[in-house]
C-alpha cells in the first residue's frame, strides 16, 4: 500500500502565469482617466455642464420658464442675452429649462426602458423556456415597426402628455434593451459559475443579481448611453414635428420648430441678420447635437476600454 | 576549396538571438527573450513547452511573421540566404505558402468556409510559375490519397464544414505540402483531435514529411507526440530555451531540472483499491438532449472514498452522465441512487442536503468562478448557504480551507483575474470542499493545465481523499491522468459503457475492441511507439472498430 | 437542398406572420380611440344622426374581428378606406379615398429614398471597407470622428446647417410637381438627399467597418496571410465571400432607418411625401390615413429585413452545400 506522497506543500503559492497586478478601485479609475483621450474628456465636461444646467436651471435662469416680455423676436441685448422668441420669452431661460425638461424626459424614458427591457431580458436568458419564447417572439414583432412611426401613430390617438410620451417611447425602446440584455445575459448564463450556483441550489433572484448582473454591467452601461441618445433624438424629433412636448413647457425640439420660420431666408439676408436668424433655431438644435456627440464620445471610449480590445 | 564546391549549405533556417515583444496593458512585454534556432534541410525539430512558453510565437517568427500586437525587436531569421526579419512584406509573401507553409491548430476555423477544399489546397502553389493548375489538382489528389483521406478523387470538391476535424487537419497538411515547400511549421496540429483520430493524423503527417524530405518545425505541448515526430527536440520556457538535444538523448537523458520534471509527470501512479461500499449508483440510464439520445442504458457505480475515472473521447457521453447525476439533465429512463436513497431526477426537486453532498469541479477554472467575486466570497458562499456560517466564523473557515489547498490568507481578497491557472483550480476545489461533500465530480479538471501544475492538482486531490474520504467521479480523456488517480475505470463510447472494473484489470489485456483502440492510441514516450503500433495494426487482429473519423 | 428550402420557408412564414400581427396592431389602434372621436372629427355642431351615420360608416357597430378582416381584405385590394378629412357636421361626405391621397406622395417618397440609396450605399460600403483596411490611420480616425458627429446630430440640425450653407445655390423647399422632369426633380431634392445621405452613410460606414474588422480577425484570414496572399487577395477572395450576410444586414438596417429619417427631412423641406403626410394626418387626427402610412412604413421595414436575411441564407455555404 504505497500512497503517493504529496510534495512539499506551498508550491502553489509561487505559481506564476498570466497574473494581473492587483490594484484598488481608486487606482484603476485614476489609470483609466489618465488614459482617457481628448474626445472622452470633451464628452465628460459637456455632460457635466448639461447636468449642472439641468439641476440648477431655476436658480441659474434669469427669468421664469414661461415668462413673456413685451418685445417678441428681440435681438441679443443686456436684458436678454440671447434675445426673445416669437412670443417674447427669454431664449436663454428657455434653453436652460430646456436642458432640465428635454434631458430629464429622455433620462426618465431610458430608465423606464431599462427597467422593463433589462429585467425581462435577464429573466428570459435565465429561463430559456417558454417565457423566453413568448417574450422573444413578441418583441420581434414589436421591433418590426420603426419606433418613431409607432410613436406617431399612438400620439395620433392619445393626447401627447409628458407622461404619455415617456410611457410610449419607454415601452417601445424597451424592446431593444430586451434584445441586448437577453443576448449578453445568455453569454453569461452558460458560464460554469452560473451552473455551479444552480447546482448549489441558489434561487433565481441570487443568480440574476449576484452572478449575472455584475458581469453584464459594462455592456449595459454602454447601451444605456446609446439608448439615451436614441430616445433623446426620437423625442426631439417628435417635438420638432409638433407631436412631443407641448408648450408652454420649454423643450429644445419644439424651440427649433418655433424658431425655424425664417431659416430658408437666411442665405439671402445680410450677414448680421443672417447670423441672428440662423442662430435662433440652431442654438437649441446645437444643444441637442452637442449632448449626443458628447455621450457618443464617452460611450465610444468606454466600449473601447471594457471590450478588452486594445488596438496597437 | 569549400568555396569552389558550392554545394548548397545543409542549413535551411538559422534564427539568431530572436527577441519578440507583445503589447498588453499599455506596455510592451517580452515574449521571446533571445532564442537561437537552427534547422537543416529535411530535418524535423520538435518545439515543446507549456502554455505561454512562446513556442507558437517562435514558430511563426520562423516565417518572419508576428501576430498583430507583436513585434520582432531583435535578431535575424536567415532562411536560405534571406533575412526574413528584415525582409519587406512583398518579399515574404513570395516565400509564404510556397517555400514555407504553416499548419494551424484549429483546422475548422482556419479553412475559409466559402471555398471548396481543393481550391484552397492549391491556392498558394498556383503562384508558382512552373506549375499549371490541372497538374496541381492532380498532385493534390495524390496528396489526399497519400494522407489516407477517404475518396481522394472527390473529397476536394467538398466544403470545409462537410468533412470531419481529423480529415480537415489532413487536408491542411496537403495544402501545406502542395507547393512542395522546403519547410512546414506544424502548430499543434493534433491538439484539438481525439486520441484515436490523432494516431492516424500523426502517421499521415510523418509519412508525407519523410516522403518529400521536407524540413519541419513541430510545435506541441505533448511530449509523447513530439517523441514520435521529431529528430531533435528543443524545450522552451518563459520565452527562453531550456535545452535541446536529439530525440532519443533528450528522452533518455534530459540535463535540466525543468525538463526532468516535465518527464516525471508521466511516471506518477497509484495502486487501485477495491471497495464494495457503493455510495452512488446510476442504473440503466437513458438520457437525451431534445430528440438526440446521448446515453444508452448506462450504469456506473461509485464506491465510498474511492475514485472512479470515466474515460472516453468527445461525444462518448461522459459529461452527460455527470449532468444526469447532478440533476441538470433529468434522465428519461433508469435511476440514480445516492447513499441508499433514490435521487430525484430534477435538480429543483432535490433537497439542500442532497445538493450539498454532491459537488462539482469544472475543466475551465476561468469560467467556473464569477470574475466579480473575491476568493473570500467564492469560498464563503457555500459555507453560508449550506452550513450557515457568517462573519468572522466564515472568514476563519475560508482561511482554513485556503491552507488546506496549499494557499494562504493573502488570497482572501483576490479576484480570479489575479490568480494563475493552477491557483484558480485550487480555489474551485476549496469551494467544493467548503460544502463538506461526500462526492466531488471532477469534469476534466486537469485538461486545461500545464503538466507540472496538473501534478500538483492531482496530488492535492489524492491528499484530500486520504484525509476526508471523499469519493471522486473523475471524468477525463487523458489516460495518464487515469493511471495517476483512479481506483476503478469506466470506459465509455458513443453513449454506452464499454466496461467498468478495477484499474489493473481495465488497463491490462485482454480488452474489448474499443478499449483496445483507445488505450493503444494513447501516445507513449517511446520514440518507436508509433511505428510499433502501426505495424501491429497493419498486421490486423484488432481492427474490429475503426477510428471514428 | 431540402434544408435550404426549409430555412427559407420558415423565414418567409415568419415575415408573413409578423406582417399579420403588425397589421392587427395598427388596426386595433382605431378601437383605442376615445369614445367621442366622431364628435371631434365632425365638429361640435354635428347632430346625433350624423354621428351615428359616421360610426356606422366606419363599421363600428360590427365586431372587431370582422372589422379587421373587412379592412385587411380592402388593403390587399388597394382600398385603404376613406379619410376623415372632408367630413363635417353637415353630414355631407366630401372625403377622398386614402389611396388617392397617398399614391402621389408615396411616389415622391420612393423617389427620394431611391436617390439617397443609390448615392449612399456604394459610398458607405467603399468608405467602410477603406477605413477597415487602413484601420487606425489618420484617414480612419478622422472618418470615425466625423461620422460620429453626423450620427449624433439630429436630422433637422444637419438640414438647417445645409440650408444655411447651400440655401443660395440649391432650392430649400422641395415642392415637386407631378409634371416635372427628372432633372428638375433631382435639383429640388438635392438638399434632402444630402441630409439623408450624411446620416445613412455615417451609420452604414461604421457598421460595415465593424463587420469587416470582425471578419479580418478570423483564423482563416491569418491562414491566408501565412500562405502568402496579398492584401487585395485577402479582401476580395477570402473576406468578401463571407461578408455578404453582414453587409446585407447593414444595408437593410440602414434603408429601414432611412424610412424613419425621411419623416423629419420631408417636414423640414416641405417635401410632399408620405412622411409629411403622416405627420400632417397625426396633427389632424385623420386616423385612416395614419393607419395606411404606418402600415406602409412597417411593411417596408419588415420586407427589408426579410430580404437581408434571405441574402444571408443564400450566401451561407453551410446551407447551400449541406453535408
Amino acid at each position: 500500500m504505497t500512497e503517493i506522497k504529496p510534495k512539499a506543500a506551498p508550491s502553489a503559492l509561487n505559481e506564476t502565469g498570466a497574473v494581473r497586478l492587483r490594484r484598488s478601485r481608486f487606482d484603476r479609475l485614476r489609470i483609466l482617466l489618465s488614459r482617457a483621450p481628448l474626445t472622452a474628456w470633451f464628452g465628460m465636461i459637456v455632460v457635466a455642464i448639461y447636468g449642472i444646467a439641468a439641476v440648477f436651471a431655476p436658480w441659474i435662469a434669469p427669468y421664469g420658464e414661461a415668462e413673456i416680455f413685451a418685445k417678441a423676436d428681440d435681438v441679443w441685448s443686456k436684458e436678454h442675452w440671447l434675445g426673445t422668441d416669437q412670443i417674447g420669452r427669454d431664449v436663454l431661460t428657455r434653453l436652460l429649462y430646456g436642458a432640465r425638461n428635454t434631458v430629464g424626459i429622455a433620462l426618465g424614458t431610458t430608465m423606464l426602458s431599462f427597467l422593463i427591457g433589462g429585467g425581462l431580458g435577464l429573466m428570459a436568458a435565465i429561463d430559456r423556456g417558454w417565457i423566453d419564447q413568448v417574450f422573444s417572439r413578441g418583441i420581434d414583432v414589436l421591433m418590426a415597426i420603426p419606433s418613431l412611426i409607432f410613436a406617431l401613430m399612438l400620439l395620433a390617438i392619445f393626447d401627447s402628455s409628458i407622461i404619455g410620451l415617456i410611457l410610449i417611447i419607454g415601452v417601445l425602446d424597451a424592446t431593444r434593451v430586451f434584445r441586448l440584455a437577453r443576448s449578453v445575459s445568455l453569454n453569461i448564463a452558460v458560464m460554469d459559475y452560473v451552473e455551479a450556483a444552480r447546482l448549489r441550489g441558489e434561487n433565481m433572484g441570487w443568480i440574476m443579481t449576484r452572478e449575472i448582473l455584475p458581469n453584464i454591467l459594462p455592456p449595459l452601461i454602454a447601451e444605456f448611453g446609446l439608448r439615451f441618445i436614441f430616445v433623446f433624438l426620437t423625442i426631439a424629433a417628435l417635438s420638432f414635428l409638433g407631436m412631443g412636448v407641448q408648450p408652454p413647457t420649454a423643450d429644445w425640439g419644439s424651440m427649433v420648430r418655433e424658431n425655424a420660420r425664417w431659416i430658408t431666408y437666411v442665405p439671402y439676408f445680410p450677414f448680421q441678420e443672417a447670423l441672428y436668424y440662423a442662430l435662433k433655431p440652431l442654438l437649441p438644435a446645437g444643444c441637442i447635437a452637442l449632448l449626443t456627440i458628447a455621450v457618443n464620445f464617452i460611450v465610444d471610449w468606454f466600449l473601447h476600454e471594457t471590450s478588452g480590445l486594445r488596438d496597437v | 576549396m569549400s568555396e569552389a564546391t558550392k554545394t548548397p549549405s545543409p542549413l535551411l533556417l538559422d534564427m539568431k538571438n530572436i527577441c519578440i515583444e507583445g503589447f498588453a496593458d499599455e506596455r510592451w512585454h517580452p515574449i521571446i527573450k533571445g532564442v537561437d534556432l537552427q534547422l537543416n534541410r529535411g530535418e524535423v525539430l520538435g518545439l515543446i513547452g507549456e502554455s505561454g512558453a512562446g513556442k507558437s510565437t517562435l514558430g511563426k517568427a520562423a516565417m518572419g511573421y508576428t501576430q498583430p500586437g507583436c513585434r520582432i525587436t531583435q535578431g535575424e531569421v536567415w532562411f536560405d540566404g534571406q533575412d526574413l526579419a528584415q525582409a519587406k512584406t512583398r518579399e515574404k509573401r513570395a516565400i509564404w505558402g510556397t517555400r514555407i507553409s504553416y499548419v494551424a491548430q484549429s483546422a475548422a476555423a482556419s479553412f475559409n468556409p466559402a471555398h471548396r477544399l481543393i481550391d484552397q489546397t492549391i491556392r498558394a502553389s498556383k503562384r508558382l510559375s512552373d506549375r499549371n493548375e490541372a497538374e496541381l489538382r492532380r498532385d493534390a489528389i495524390e496528396l489526399f490519397d497519400a494522407l489516407n483521406l477517404p475518396e481522394p478523387e472527390t473529397i476536394g470538391q467538398r466544403y470545409p464544414h462537410q468533412v470531419s476535424g481529423g480529415q480537415l487537419q489532413r487536408v491542411m497538411t496537403a495544402m501545406a505540402m502542395s507547393s512542395l515547400p522546403d519547410l512546414i511549421i506544424f502548430d499543434e496540429p493534433t491538439t484539438a483531435l481525439d486520441v484515436t483520430t490523432q494516431v492516424e493524423v500523426l502517421a499521415s503527417i510523418r509519412n508525407i514529411v519523410s516522403q518529400f524530405n521536407t524540413a519541419a518545425i513541430y510545435i506541441t505541448h505533448d511530449l509523447a507526440v513530439v517523441a514520435q515526430m521529431a529528430d531533435r527536440i528543443k524545450v522552451l520556457r518563459y520565452g527562453e530555451e531550456v535545452e535541446q538535444a536529439d530525440t532519443r538523448t533528450m528522452l533518455s537523458d534530459p540535463k535540466q531540472d525543468y525538463t526532468k520534471s516535465l518527464w516525471s509527470v508521466r511516471s506518477l501512479e497509484k495502486p487501485g483499491h477495491a471497495s464494495d461500499d457503493v455510495l452512488l449508483a446510476i442504473e440503466n440510464i437513458d438520457a437525451a438532449y431534445g430528440t438526440a439520445k446521448v446515453l444508452h442504458d448506462v450504469s456506473i457505480k461509485l464506491p465510498r472514498g474511492r475514485t472512479v475515472a470515466v474515460v472516453g473521447e468527445s461525444g462518448s457521453g461522459k459529461s452527460t452522465a455527470a449532468r444526469v447525476i447532478t440533476g441538470l439533465l433529468p434522465q428519461s429512463k433508469g435511476s440514480v441512487t445516492f447513499d441508499g436513497q433514490a435521487l430525484p431526477p430534477k435538480l429543483s426537486n432535490r433537497s439542500k442536503e442532497q445538493l450539498r453532498r454532491i459537488q462539482m469541479i469544472y475543466q475551465m477554472a476561468d469560467t467556473a468562478m464569477n470574475p466579480r467575486q473575491t476568493v473570500g466570497q467564492i469560498i464563503g458562499r457555500p459555507l453560508e448557504f449550506y452550513l450557515g456560517l457568517r462573519g468572522k466564523e466564515q472568514e476563519r473557515r475560508v482561511i482554513e480551507l485556503l491552507e488546506m489547498i496549499e494557499l494562504d490568507a493573502s488570497f482572501y481578497d483576490r479576484l480570479p483575474d489575479e490568480l494563475s491557472g493552477g491557483q484558480k483550480q485550487r480555489i474551485c476545489i476549496a469551494r467544493a470542499l467548503a460544502a463538506e461533500p461526500d462526492i466531488i465530480i471532477c469534469d476534466e479538471v486537469t485538461s486545461a493545465l500545464d503538466q507540472i501544475v496538473q501534478e500538483g492538482i492531482l496530488n492535492l486531490l489524492q491528499r484530500l481523499q486520504n484525509e476526508f474520504g471523499i469519493a471522486y467521479l473523475f471524468i477525463t480523456h487523458d489516460i495518464a491522468t487515469v493511471r495517476a488517480i483512479s481506483d476503478e475505470i469506466v470506459v465509455m463510447w458513443q453513449g454506452k459503457v464499454v466496461e467498468q472494473g478495477m484499474k489493473n484489470e481495465i488497463l491490462s489485456p485482454p480488452h474489448p475492441a474499443y478499449s483496445e483502440l483507445l488505450l493503444s492510441s494513447v501516445p507513449e514516450m517511446n520514440p518507436d511507439w508509433l511505428d510499433t503500433l502501426l505495424t501491429r495494426r497493419e498486421a490486423g487482429g484488432e481492427g474490429v472498430i475503426k477510428a471514428q473519423d | 437542398m431540402l434544408r435550404l428550402f426549409e430555412v427559407i420557408g420558415k423565414r418567409l412564414l415568419l415575415g408573413f406572420v409578423t406582417l399579420f400581427i403588425v397589421s392587427l396592431l395598427i388596426f386595433s389602434a382605431i378601437s383605442l380611440l376615445p369614445g367621442d372621436f366622431a364628435q371631434a372629427v365632425l365638429g361640435q355642431s354635428a347632430t346625433e344622426d350624423t354621428l351615428a351615420a359616421f360610426r356606422a360608416g366606419l363599421g363600428l357597430d360590427k365586431p372587431l374581428i370582422q372589422r379587421y378582416f373587412d379592412w385587411i381584405v380592402g388593403v390587399m385590394r388597394g382600398d385603404f378606406g376613406s379619410s376623415f378629412s372632408g367630413r363635417n357636421s353637415s353630414g355631407f361626405d366630401l372625403s377622398r379615398p386614402v389611396l388617392e391621397i397617398m399614391a402621389p406622395k408615396l411616389r415622391n417618397t420612393v423617389f427620394l429614398a431611391l436617390v439617397t440609396a443609390v448615392i449612399a450605399v456604394p459610398l458607405a460600403l467603399i468608405l467602410g471597407l477603406l477605413t477597415a483596411l487602413f484601420r487606425n490611420s489618420i484617414f480612419d480616425r478622422s472618418a470615425n470622428g466625423l461620422t460620429l458627429t453626423t450620427i449624433s446630430a439630429p436630422e433637422f440640425f444637419l438640414a438647417y446647417i445645409l440650408i444655411i450653407g447651400f440655401g443660395g445655390l440649391l432650392p430649400t423647399i422641395a415642392n415637386v410637381k407631378p409634371d416635372m422632369g427628372l432633372f428638375e426633380r433631382l435639383r429640388l431634392v438635392a438638399l434632402p438627399t444630402i441630409t439623408l445621405t450624411l446620416v445613412i452613410v455615417a451609420h452604414m460606414m461604421r457598421m460595415t467597418r465593424a463587420a469587416i474588422i470582425n471578419l479580418l480577425a478570423s483564423p482563416y484570414i491569418e491562414m491566408a496571410r501565412l500562405s502568402g496572399a496579398s492584401q487585395t487577395e485577402i479582401i476580395f477572395r477570402h473576406a468578401l465571400p463571407n461578408a455578404w450576410a453582414p453587409i446585407a444586414t447593414v444595408i437593410a438596417f440602414n434603408l429601414a432607418y432611412l424610412v424613419v429619417g425621411v419623416v423629419v427631412v420631408e417636414v423640414v423641406f416641405t417635401y410632399e411625401g408620405i412622411g409629411k403626410l403622416m405627420v400632417d394626418s397625426v396633427g389632424s387626427r385623420d386616423i385612416p390615413v395614419v393607419q395606411a402610412c404606418a402600415l406602409i412604413f412597417a411593411a417596408t421595414y419588415i420586407l427589408l429585413n426579410l430580404l437581408a436575411d434571405l441574402i444571408g441564407i443564400f450566401t451561407n455555404p453551410r446551407l447551400l452545400h449541406p453535408r
